[in-house]
């Protein structure tokens, strides 16, 4: 099973990077709808079968779409390729990806070294504690999410 | 039953999200930023959980289900900004959007 | 009977109060009750001080209001003290402070600012009260520099005229000249002594300094400027002329009868220190003695009503401080007061007078007015009779013990005599000068429109008329402040004097109104035929301008300050806030340059500090 977190995480990795380079804007949402369902079997293979089906519906299936929508409405994608080349010469990236790697190296020199003993923490606890302890919490994000929701419908609307 | 090392779950983590700062702050086109923004936030939640395995226990997913609450509303939001800044400019380039110049 | 005292400044207080808060609210008749009649209580109050006090014992009382300041071992109390000297001074300050007021109800009814006025007037009088009341210096410092800020106010009271204005300020900066110098003695006796209670202090010094010791000369000295800058003598005497700015009444209560003596009352009351100095003490005398000859020399000259009366008040506070100088204390305390009536009589006059003919000053443009302004010319030759010291009105009394006085001392006694002598001469040949000339002769120009005047303006008059005759008469209890003082220099009362000096001292004023008569009144010298000397015109011009003070101090002081001003107006200290703004402006274009309005700088600068802060705490 182990097997599954280093194969989820390779594609991960990957299919994020290619998020970040890619130039053609359906594209990239593709790979990162990969990424997201890579990170999801990573989810799974870690024990959290509930937040790994939710990454999948949720973030790969609702977010996704979401982003799809727009980027169908802006009508960006093929026709915007050349310009999107344009504004990212090899330059631009060196200042960034000398400083994410510094970030990097900062977080993994801080890591504890210990191991996971998998065990599956299932549906039932995680919502135990949602409607337990959480209960305030939940309805918070609720009242974010209708908030969301309504600014979202009053930001988009046209004059 | 299995052990993964806890520091491959923080590496993996702490890697995607290295990989999305540096999407944001390359990308011209704001989508591209917004969704960076989305892996960022992700690998964030990936922590949560990988925390929430090493000591068995719920709490990080719940944590993890907020971050995901999080990110529905901001991307909903965004994703309306960026609507109405085209409509306006006719453009998804940030670096035109700069009437905050000092 | 004596806890009263503290009444005595409360209720001018209370009136200026009264005045300054609701004054624009109220009807002139109440403005006028509340003005003129907090003066009259607090007069009634210093009778029922006075009764008990003249027919006891002369018992001395010290009374405590409560402590002003604690700090450390330094206390300072709203001390109040009653002696033989306050006796007399708040009689004076709440009696003919009193007349005046009720003078001025009448004098400035048409006023547009009636309130302002009497609210100023309250608390000038109430500053006074302080001032002599006070048992010790940093209290009669509260009431020295309140009794100076109400001159300036008075002074400027028309401020719309901007040379009014100017007055005033002058004499704000030349007495606080003087002001500074008594601050700085007040500092020193503090830090010498340990505590600024005057009849300890004076107990103090007497124990520990020794006669001519550099302490007390140098104190006095201080304390003697502080008196020299507000009594406007010689050398800070030059904004009292330009202090007529104000209206009359208040040149009477303020310019003329109280404040500008209380530098005579500082040196009386301080009168052990300045004789534990008695080199100082004989400068006190001359400053006196140049005072009254060149003040007396300019009154001749002026024409401006005022003007003459104000150089008069300065040459008789002149010869105040010549008996200060020669240990006569209660000779010239006498004369304060007997000042006080005739001076107050005098301007009230010349109020009535300038009142009567529509604000005309000039003494020139009057003439033969004594059938018109009956009253005036009653008062005016009153006044400048006692002035003169004509023989038995107040005037003669008080000279006359001062004259004595100064021949008591030896070595110099004589010519501080002869001057003091000279300069009666002279206040007969001026005093008299202004009678002849604005009452007599025939009228040169101003219609007859009858006196102005009424029952306000009458009674005072007629009251000060009866005290400048009569107020010789008055036996001053000061006997017992000064007793132990007289054994330095000798008793003056107990010096006999020929009958010779006596005739000549009766004799030279009475001269002077001669030679006035002669002059002014009969025209059998002419000025003009005088005039025509290149010599005499020239010697005109710098009695006229008082003796050159004015250019002299102009040349001294206020080119100096003016081109030191002008040298710097691009202000040296200013460079360094300069240099602060150029500082700033530098900063904020470098800032406004890193804010470039594109967010993936902003997001780069963020992620630069947390690489910062993650590397910071990873590596360290």
């Amino acid at each position: 099973m182990s097997f599954l977190f280093y194969a989820g995480g390779v594609v991960a990795l990957i299919s994020t990077l290619l998020v970040i380079l890619q130039t053609n804007v359906v594209h990239a949402l593709i790979y990162l709808v990969l990424s997201l369902l890579a990170v999801a079997v990573v989810f799974f293979s870690l024990g959290a079968p509930f937040v790994a089906l939710l990454e999948a519906i949720v973030y790969a299936g609702a977010i996704m779409v979401l982003f799809l929508f727009v980027v169908m409405m802006l009508n960006l994608g093929q026709t915007t390729r050349e310009q999107e080349k344009a504004w990212l010469p090899t330059k631009v990236w060196f200042v960034p990806v000398v400083l994410a790697t510094i970030l990097l190296i900062g977080l993994l020199s801080s890591f504890p070294v210990n191991s996971i003993e998998v065990a599956e923490v299932g549906v039932m606890e995680v919502s135990g504690l949602l409607f337990g302890p959480y209960v305030l919490a939940v309805e918070l994000a609720s009242f974010l999410l209708l908030a969301g929701l309504i600014s979202a419908y009053h930001l988009a609307k046209s004059r | 039953m299995y052990t993964i090392p806890f520091e491959h779950g923080l590496l993996l983590a702490s890697a995607l999200f290295a990989l999305g700062l540096v999407g944001v702050t390359t990308r011209r086109n704001i989508v591209f930023v917004l969704m960076s923004l989305e892996i960022m936030l992700n690998a964030t939640g990936l922590v949560f959980v990988v925390g929430s395995s090493r000591w068995g226990h719920a709490d990080g997913q719940v944590m993890f289900l907020m971050i995901l609450t999080l990110a529905a509303a901001e991307v909903a939001v965004g994703l309306a900004l960026i609507i109405q800044l085209y409509r306006r400019f006719k453009t998804v380039d940030i670096d035109v959007l700069s009437q905050l110049k000092g | 009977m004596f806890e009263s005292l503290g009444l005595l400044p409360t209720f001018p207080l209370l009136g200026f109060l009264t005045l300054f808060l609701a004054g624009s609210f109220l009807p002139r008749g109440i403005i006028g009750l509340i003005g003129a009649g907090s003066i009259g209580l607090s007069f009634l109050v210093a009778l029922s001080i006075v009764m008990p006090f003249l027919s006891g014992d002369s018992d001395v009382t010290r009374h405590v209001v409560y402590t002003w300041l604690s700090v450390g071992n330094f206390q300072s109390e709203f001390g109040l003290y009653l002696d033989g000297l306050t006796v007399v001074m708040i009689l004076v300050i709440t009696g003919v402070g009193f007349l005046i007021h009720l003078y001025s109800t009448g004098f400035m009814i048409d006023d547009p600012s009636y309130s302002r006025f009497f609210a100023i007037m309250n608390l000038f009088v109430a500053s006074m009260l302080i001032l002599v009341i006070a048992d010790n210096l940093l209290l009669l410092y509260l009431g020295w520099e309140g009794v100076g800020l109400c001159s300036y106010l008075l002074i400027g009271f028309w401020y719309s005229d901007p040379a009014n204005g100017y007055a005033a300020r002058k004499a704000f900066v030349t007495t606080r000249v003087g002001d500074t110098s008594m601050a700085i003695g007040l500092f020193l006796l503090f830090t010498q002594l340990g505590t600024l209670d005057i009849q300890s202090l004076m107990v103090l010094a007497q124990d520990r300094w020794d006669i001519g010791s550099g302490f007390a000369v140098a104190a006095s000295l201080l304390l003697l400027g502080g008196a020299v800058g507000k009594s406007a003598q010689l050398p800070l005497q030059t904004w009292l002329p330009d202090a007529m700015a104000g209206p009359t009444p208040i040149s009477a209560l303020i310019h003329a009868a109280t404040m500008v003596t209380a530098g005579v009352y500082l040196i009386a009351r301080m009168h052990p220190l300045f004789e534990l100095a008695p080199n100082i003490q004989l400068l006190v005398a001359f400053i006196g003695l140049a005072t009254l000859l060149i003040a007396g020399f300019t009154a001749m000259t002026q024409h401006d009503i005022k003007r003459i009366l104000a150089y008069s008040t300065i040459s008789q506070i002149g010869y105040m401080f010549l008996g200060l100088g020669v240990g006569a204390w209660s000779a010239s305390i006498f004369h304060l007061m007997t000042h006080a009536f005739f001076k107050a009589l005098l301007f009230l006059g010349a109020g009535t007078v300038i009142l009567s003919l529509h604000h005309e000053h000039n003494i020139f443009k009057m003439g033969g007015k004594w059938r018109q302004l009956p009253v005036a010319f009653a008062s005016f030759m009153i006044g400048s009779l006692a002035l003169a010291a004509f023989p038995f009105t107040s005037g003669y009394f008080s000279k006359d013990e001062i004259l004595i006085g100064a021949l008591a001392v030896e070595g110099v006694g004589f010519w501080l005599w002869f001057g003091g002598v000279v300069g009666a001469f002279f206040t007969g040949v001026y005093s008299f000068r202004l009678v002849f000339v604005v009452f007599f002769g025939e009228s040169r120009g101003h219609h007859d429109d009858g006196e102005v005047t009424g029952l306000a303006m009458a009674i005072p008059l007629f009251v000060l008329m009866i005290l400048a005759l009569f107020g010789g008469f008055i036996h001053i209890p000061v006997d017992s402040v000064f007793s132990h003082g007289t054994e330095l220099l000798g008793t003056h009362e107990e010096h006999s004097v020929s009958t010779f000096m006596h005739a000549v001292m009766i004799a030279v004023p009475l001269i002077g109104i001669g030679v006035s008569y002669l002059f002014y009144c009969a025209n059998i010298f002419s000025v003009n035929n005088l005039m025509r000397l290149p010599f005499a015109k020239s010697l005109h011009a710098l009695w006229f301008s008082g003796w050159g003070f004015d250019y002299l101090y102009k040349l001294l002081f206020i080119s100096p300050f003016l081109w030191l001003a002008k040298i710097n107006r691009r202000d040296f200290v200013d460079t360094f806030y300069a240099g602060i703004v150029v500082l700033t402006v530098f900063g904020n274009s470098l800032s406004v340059r890193s804010q470039s309005g594109l967010l993936r700088w902003y997001i780069l600068s963020i992620v630069i500090g947390i690489v910062l802060l993650v590397s910071a705490g990873a590596f360290l």
